[in-house]
């Protein structure tokens, strides 16, 4: 019955509002975070606070997404206030310490933000009216920058579980796989596909042992929301995984991630034990009678494994090379059992999906992709971080408003969203909605949600040589046509880098591109050509003068050529 | 000799030591890596032995994975981010600057033994590009001279 859950999370509750009234530390973590050193001022403070106010509370928390004010420490005062510092710095947060928590006021000139309260009191800018803040929906994000996502307590004081809780014994798995259909939840890894149509593929099988996957292979440059969500709360993900496997009655779940990713791997590892200590995995969930199990899956460097039969190949232990479809996962996945696959953004949606209802998801976003994209800004833009945004918002708003516009140069002349297998966009593509459908047709995919950004500066020809190098160095080398010809594309676009380029090179990359997608068995050769075929739309003039021996690079590859891993696989 | 047996000790340990309830051959190489940071050649017949397969099954598994190695790396291991955020921001530079001062072509040992640069796709904190790792730490934020620094201070331990 829900009773064993609601004395969880009346324990939860109560050390969660200790917590919040007395006085509060709290450091944001996270791989960007460690990136800026977050965790070497987590530890200073800590000292600070066990030698000089050890009645304050610290926390290592999630990252907020504000990945450009990193490292972020905040503080919450038991009046209320809770109080923003960005940019951190190691020799000045014994300082901010010392005075904050002395004069129980914010040291004014380094804050950047407060909340409602401390906005008021002290005339500061309010984080709410930050437009990369307001503009946001925060659904799989919801917790980011509040709690310590190592803490199942603080999960599920802010009503975790709950939709678990609820679904096992108050809902049947068909109600749960229907309200995923209404919800009109697509598939975030980037095929779009309904989450709730492919659920029910894999719900009719009565075979005892099913299998649901997570994908967090996650190998796309320029993509970091799937390794994010997991980070900064891995819960989300976890009870969407065990949603998935109620609602098709699926007995294992794997989260698959890349081995070497230690904060995300660590963070999923101590989310599913404590899950297991707390009766929400394994045999008779929360006294139920459904039983789940639930591992954390590594791989080798390999992007291809991000494929989903190619996955299941890296989970059997194998070399992760895409399987021949049909056998559909569904019917025969891995270790030829029924499977379900889907990628970490749309799992997390799941709980909140269970706990407000599919109508409430399907306001938000537009008619054919319900619900919000989780960016990853990064290059040449002001504001780079993790935001999640509701879907349709133009590509302008989230440049400008979230983004805060160009960061080194005049203008912004290049995207490249979704990963090196999708397109690259210019400037008139910028009005172009986010969402599945809008994105699809300028050329380009929301794909991993990644966007890198490039200033006026950027030159084409050698942003997709690094593209195609990737894809080359990637394709896992079982379709000749993507072997060889990644390859062949990379030498073509290293010639034009060169000004050594033959006439005949544009043709020949377009058979090249055009061989791959017909005779290719997963997308990373079917949609090897795809940065190419955009550019060709966006920046034709500069790739045919390019082809002329028109090119001019800066930097260290001045003399045209790249440094480059020299690999293909065996 | 007492070498060999101590390594082999060591694999079969990682080997056994597997905690998560499905092993594979990958995840047993995955084990060796990480507690030698290569895969000696035992390390590959000890894996067949223990996942009952052949030493041709397990070479291949190996030889796929790019983040295998089969030789000792250096005492440090330094991963440049060569992905395009990164090389917009100017990754390329600082790859160029890393290889004079570590005296190297391409991706190896520095003569000194202690490090080995290793280029990698994406890091993952590409809101903070350019980035470098050192033992999977990663710098943020990184130009020459601030990565300079930070290998200076590995070789100067």
């Amino acid at each position: 019955m829900t009773e064993v859950f609601e004395k969880i999370k009346a324990k939860a509750l109560e050390d969660w509002y200790k917590l919040n009234s007395n006085k509060w530390v709290r450091v944001g973590g996270g791989t960007s975070g460690q990136a800026m050193g977050s965790y070497e001022i987590f530890n200073k403070a800590k000292n600070i606070l066990d030698k000089n106010f050890s009645d304050v509370n610290i926390s290592l928390v999630s990252a907020i997404g504000l990945m450009y004010l990193e490292p972020i420490v905040d503080i919450t005062l038991p009046d209320g206030t809770r109080t923003y510092y960005g940019n951190v710095d190691s020799t000045e947060i014994e300082n901010i310490l010392n005075f904050h928590l002395s004069k129980n006021k914010p040291l004014l000139d380094r804050v950047f933000a407060g909340n409602d309260k401390a906005a008021k009191l002290w005339d500061i800018q309010n984080i709410n009216d930050m437009p990369n803040i307001s503009r946001q929906i925060k659904i799989a994000t919801r917790n980011f920058g509040d709690t310590d996502p190592l803490s199942i307590d603080h999960y599920i004081a802010r009503g975790g579980y709950s939709a678990l809780s609820s679904a096992i014994f108050e809902k049947t798995p068909e109600f749960i796989v229907d309200e995923v259909k209404n919800s009109g939840l697509r598939g975030r890894g980037g095929a779009a596909f309904p989450a709730g149509v492919k659920w029910s593929f894999l719900a009719p099988s009565k075979e005892p042992v099913k299998y649901v996957l997570c994908n967090c292979e996650e190998g796309d440059p320029g993509a970091f929301n799937d390794k994010g969500i997991i980070e900064n709360d891995p819960h989300t993900l976890v009870e969407g995984l065990i949603l998935n496997g109620y609602a098709t009655n699926s007995s294992n779940g794997y989260i698959f991630i890349r081995q070497g990713h230690e904060i995300p791997i660590n963070a999923a590892k101590k989310a599913i034990s404590d899950a297991y200590e707390k009766g929400l995995l394994g045999k008779n969930i929360l006294g139920s009678n459904f039983s789940f199990d639930m591992e954390v899956s590594l791989t080798g460097d390999s992007y291809v494994a991000g494929e989903e039969t190619a996955l299941m190949e890296a989970i059997e232990g194998k070399r992760s090379t895409p399987r021949y479809k049909p056998p559909f996962p569904a019917a025969q996945g891995l270790w030829k059992k029924p499977t379900n696959i889907n990628n970490v953004k749309t799992l997390s949606y799941v709980p909140e999906i269970i706990r407000k209802g599919s109508d409430w998801f399907k306001s938000i976003g537009t008619e054919t992709t319900s619900g919000t994209a989780i960016v990853c800004l990064s290059g040449h833009i002001k504001f780079p971080g993790m935001y999640e945004i509701p879907m349709g918002m133009t590509i302008r708003e989230v440049l400008e408003d979230v983004g805060g516009g160009i960061f080194k140069g005049k203008s912004i002349k290049v995207l490249q969203a979704g990963g090196p297998l999708n397109g690259l966009l210019g400037e008139e593509a910028f009005d172009t909605m986010i969402d599945f459908d809008a994105m699809s047709a300028a050329g380009a995919s929301i794909g991993s949600g990644g966007i890198i950004v490039g200033n006026e500066k950027t030159n084409i020809v050698d942003l997709l040589r690094n593209l195609i190098a990737f894809n080359q160095f990637e394709s896992c080398g079982k379709c000749f046509p993507c072997r060889l010809g990644n390859t062949h594309m990379l030498e073509i676009l290293d010639r034009m880098c060169q000004k050594k380029s033959n006439p005949n090179d544009l043709d020949l990359i377009q058979r090249i591109g055009s061989s791959m997608k017909s005779g290719s068995l997963c997308g990373h050769g079917q949609l090897g050509y795809n940065p190419i075929l955009s550019a060709m739309k966006y920046f034709r003039e500069e790739i045919e003068s390019a082809v002329n021996g028109k090119i001019n690079l800066t930097g260290a590859n001045r003399d045209g050529k790249m440094i480059l891993p020299t690999r293909t696989r065996p | 000799m007492p070498e060999n047996s101590n390594l082999l000790e060591k694999i079969k340990h990682s080997l056994e030591s597997q905690e998560q309830p499905t092993v594979t051959i990958l995840s047993s190489l995955l084990a060796i890596q990480d507690n030698l940071h290569y895969l000696p050649k035992e390390g590959i017949a000890e894996t067949a032995k223990f996942c009952g397969k052949s030493t041709n099954e397990v070479w291949s598994v190996a030889s796929f994975y790019t983040n295998f190695r089969f030789t000792p790396p250096g005492e440090n291991v330094l991963d440049v981010c060569w992905g395009p955020t990164c090389h917009l921001l100017g990754a390329q530079d600082i790859i160029d600057d890393i290889q004079k001062s570590l005296e190297l072509q391409g991706e190896g040992e520095s003569k000194d033994g202690k490090i080995t640069l290793k280029y990698n796709t994406c890091l993952g904190a590409c809101a903070q590009a350019p980035c470098i790792a050192i033992d999977h730490h990663i710098h943020g934020r990184q130009d020459i001279n601030s990565a300079k620094k930070i290998i200076n201070t590995i070789r100067n331990k």
